[in-house]
């Protein structure tokens, strides 16, 4: 441990808001990526991790933090986060949400394209990207629309998408509809070698539904979303994944049948990896009885069987990846009848709760579970974050991994308290949160 | 058969006591703390007494009708709010007659012509009515579940009758449906019932099957195309799935037609309407494979050559009109109900005197 003699280590705090060189003693160090799971010190310098372990000879520390019972692991990556910024505003803004994600122990976010205007421009990219960066909680990456305007239509300019700091593609949750759009879509991002993000559902299937089709839209009276509107639109996106080499990742897959095809494809060598939103990993169709508008979400929750198997494709591997799916709402969107609700929760606060849940539930071990989270999702960004390795970005958060709390619209820092976890215990509360070394969350600061 | 229409509110706390345990019903929306009967939003959830006891009830109501003044005063000082979003003419004129004859004030809202289309939110509908102090939402609504989002956010003076929402839940129509085969066949418990149609999309069935099967009815089967039948009827609704009519009519005791909705005739589920009764039907013919003494009935309106022929609707085993009949006071008895147990609930005559 180091220690200075003119120096105390203090407990997490924000009051230094720029600390070009840091120590973070008696943590224990867990980077998924690496598998190292130590108690060990962890010196920063210039926003970077500098060594993990004894410091360097000629480092000495400007603040020392005393990490003594707290883990330190990766900032997390988020690959679906809706920030509603520009255009849906009353919902929420860059800043509340970034916000939200430093306090929830995330420090990458990639966001749909589905704002107003759509993320078909640079300049739309640019503007996230810029208000993020003067906000300073996270960093926001936006996904580049597929096609302009999201209409299906005729393919963005992805290039251009790319260099304005758009590390995806994806089309939302609107399913491009022909096929031959699609194909060119993913000719064309092949080309540059950029990763397409696929929300499948088959349009003409899934069009009109509202939750699963099964047993309780029967029993309530809900227009149905069939379990066939997903496998149909993976196996089209499969097929054209192979036909034109494109690297694909399927957001949110729902279904049993999906994660079979998924993994016989991966078998295959075709390039796709896959994620699933978290709520779906714990709720099933059974949580909409009677009509809570909460449990609302595109995919639909679907059966306990689907649960099952998304989490048994978690824990081998096939899905690689848990992400928020966040989509934070105003009251009014979900106080109208259930057909009329706004679909969508608001989740970023829940991720890594819900994580360590896994864990508790023995589907995982702690470092697969948070690889899930952290390098996986940063794999399929294809960007070094979501580790704690000598030379990446000092993305951390420190976690007080017992600590329990409950989810109530008053703790909650997002602009949305739409969740159907609220009132729930959850485990794991983060300290502090290090963006490139500095501070952006301290849970002891005023 | 038990009580009379001219039960007193004592007479009704009585009724409610009889049939419920509080403790089984915490998380049914529909009863209040004390386990009465406050919304009536659908029939999942309530037991077989409860129904048993609205039942009898609506026996004593249907006296009124045959009496020279046509009214109780069970309501009286009341107001009921009839909300249809979505048009009715029939169903909410036997809402506003039942309403009537049992003295309460009655304030017709056609909604969907009025302040929603000016872009008012379903909530401020229903703030702006609780401030004129209505005691009763009776909500027509065409998206499934409206009826539990106004009892959730309804006023706790306010009861919330579900006329009908979505393809969800139409629980008077199949009240009055039971009371009716009631009428002819004594007990429900053992019977055989045969619902042909559209279940796919009917309120009416999903409440009529729900209704059954807590009455212990033996059977009851579904008859349609697989179009118009979801995928998992058996296991969410309790029913058999027959697509031949013949069979599925077979020794049945009752027979319920659904009205084929003519605006999802081109929506792909059906090729035709005379396909759909060449098969589907019901004629003389068809129906010498149930029961002699089976009874036939539809909601209403009929599609005459569609649904059904007219040798049946107007033949002597069709009891379409008497349901009809029916509806009043089987929604005399559920509104006398939820009423009582506003009364049961604690509203002092004070209380509600400083409301006014």
């Amino acid at each position: 441990m180091t220690e200075t003699p003119d120096q105390q280590p203090r407990r997490p705090s924000i009051s230094h808001l720029a600390v070009p060189r840091l120590s973070i003693l008696g943590a224990r160090v867990i980077d998924p990526a690496s598998g190292f799971n130590q108690v060990v010190d962890l010196h920063l310098a210039e926003g970077k991790v500098l060594a993990i372990g004894p410091p360097p000879a000629d480092f000495r520390a400007e603040e020392l933090i005393d990490a003594g019972g707290l883990l330190a692991i990766p900032g997390l990556v988020d690959l679906c986060a809706r920030l509603r910024q520009p255009g849906l505003e009353q919902k929420a803004t860059i800043r509340s949400e970034t916000r939200a994600a430093a306090s929830a122990g995330i420090t990458t976010l990639c966001c749909p394209p589905d704002t107003l205007p759509v993320v078909d421009t640079p300049a739309v990219a640019q503007l996230i990207r810029q208000t993020a960066e003067q906000q300073g909680f996270a960093r926001v990456l936006p996904a580049g629309s597929l096609t302009q305007g999201l209409a299906g239509e005729q393919i963005s300019e992805m290039a251009a998408l790319a260099r304005a700091g758009c590390p995806v593609l994806s089309h939302a949750d609107r399913p491009i509809r022909s096929a031959r759009v699609q194909r060119r879509a993913l000719e064309y991002a092949a080309t540059f070698d950029l990763t397409c993000f696929l929300h499948p559902a088959n349009a003409s299937l899934s069009e009109g539904g509202l939750v699963h089709e099964g047993r309780i839209s029967t029993r309530l009276g809900l227009p149905g979303i069939p379990a066939a509107a997903e496998t149909v639109a993976v196996a089209r996106d499969l097929a054209l994944a192979e036909q034109t080499g494109a690297r694909i990742h399927f957001r949110g897959l729902s279904t049993a049948r999906a994660t079979e095809m998924l993994a016989e494809a991966r078998a295959r060598g075709v390039q796709v990896t896959a994620d699933v939103s978290a709520h779906q990993l714990f709720l099933t169709e059974d949580d909409l009885d009677p009509f809570d508008a909460n449990a609302l979400v595109l995919p639909p929750l679907r059966t306990e069987a689907d649960r099952q198997a998304l989490r048994a494709a978690i824990a081998a591997g096939v899905i690689s990846a848990i992400c928020s799916d966040h989509q934070p709402h105003e009251a009014d969107a979900k106080l109208d009848t259930f057909p009329q609700a706004a679909p969508g929760i608001s989740a970023l606060e829940t991720l890594l709760p819900l994580t360590l849940r896994l864990v508790d539930e023995g589907l995982l071990p702690l470092p697969s579970a948070l690889a899930c989270v952290t390098c996986h999702a940063a794999a399929i960004l294809g960007l070094p974050y979501g580790r704690i390795q000598p030379g990446v970005a000092a993305d951390l958060c420190l976690l007080a991994p017992n600590e329990r709390w409950k989810l109530t619209p008053e703790r909650m820092r997002s602009q949305g308290k739409n969740t159907p976890f609220l009132g729930q215990s959850m485990r794991g509360a983060p300290r502090l949160t290090l963006l490139g070394g500095r501070p952006v969350f301290d849970a002891a600061a005023p | 058969m038990s009580s009379s229409p001219l039960a007193s509110a004592s007479a009704i706390k009585q009724l409610q006591a009889s049939s419920v345990d509080p403790s089984a019903f915490v998380a049914n929306p529909q009863l209040d703390a004390q386990g009465h009967l406050r919304h009536f939003l659908t029939i999942d959830g309530l037991d077989r007494a409860l129904l048993t006891d609205i039942l009898d009830r609506a026996e004593g109501f249907l006296s009124v009708a045959r009496a020279p003044v046509k009214k109780v005063p069970l309501c009286r000082g009341k107001i009921i709010a009839n909300l249809f979003f979505e048009n009715s003419t029939r169903t909410r004129t036997t809402f506003e007659l039942a309403a009537k004859r049992l003295s309460a004030d009655v304030l017709n809202l056609n909604i969907s012509t009025s302040a929603t289309a000016k872009g008012e939110t379903l909530l401020d509908t229903l703030r702006n009515l609780e401030a004129m102090h209505v005691d009763m939402f009776v909500v027509r609504h065409s998206d499934s579940g409206a009826a539990h989002f106004i009892a959730r956010h309804a006023a706790p003076h306010v009861s919330v009758i579900n006329a009908g929402d979505g393809c969800h839940s139409h629980p008077t129509q199949s009240m009055l449906d039971m009371f009716t085969i009631r009428r002819h066949k004594g007990e429900i418990a053992g019977l055989k019932v045969a619902i042909v149609g559209d279940i796919l999309h009917s309120r009416v069935a999903r409440s009529q099957i729900s209704a059954l099967n807590t009455l212990g009815a033996a059977e009851v089967r579904v008859i349609a195309p697989r179009t118009l039948i979801p995928a998992c009827a058996p296991e969410a609704l309790g029913v058999r799935v027959c697509h031949d009519l013949r069979e599925g009519v077979t020794d049945c005791d009752v027979i319920i037609m659904l009205r084929l909705q003519r605006e999802r005739m081109t929506g792909g589920f059906l090729p035709s309407e005379h396909e759909y009764f060449y098969l589907f039907g019901l004629t003389e013919k068809r129906l010498a494979s149930a029961k002699p003494d089976a009874i036939v009935m539809h909601p209403g309106p009929i599609n005459r050559g569609v649904e059904m022929d007219s040798e049946v609707a107007d033949g002597p085993r069709s009891v379409i009109l008497e349901q009809v009949s029916n509806g009043l006071a089987v929604r005399m008895a559920i509104m006398s109900t939820c009423i009582g147990a506003q009364h049961s609930a604690g509203q002092s005559p004070e209380r509600e005197a400083a409301r006014d």
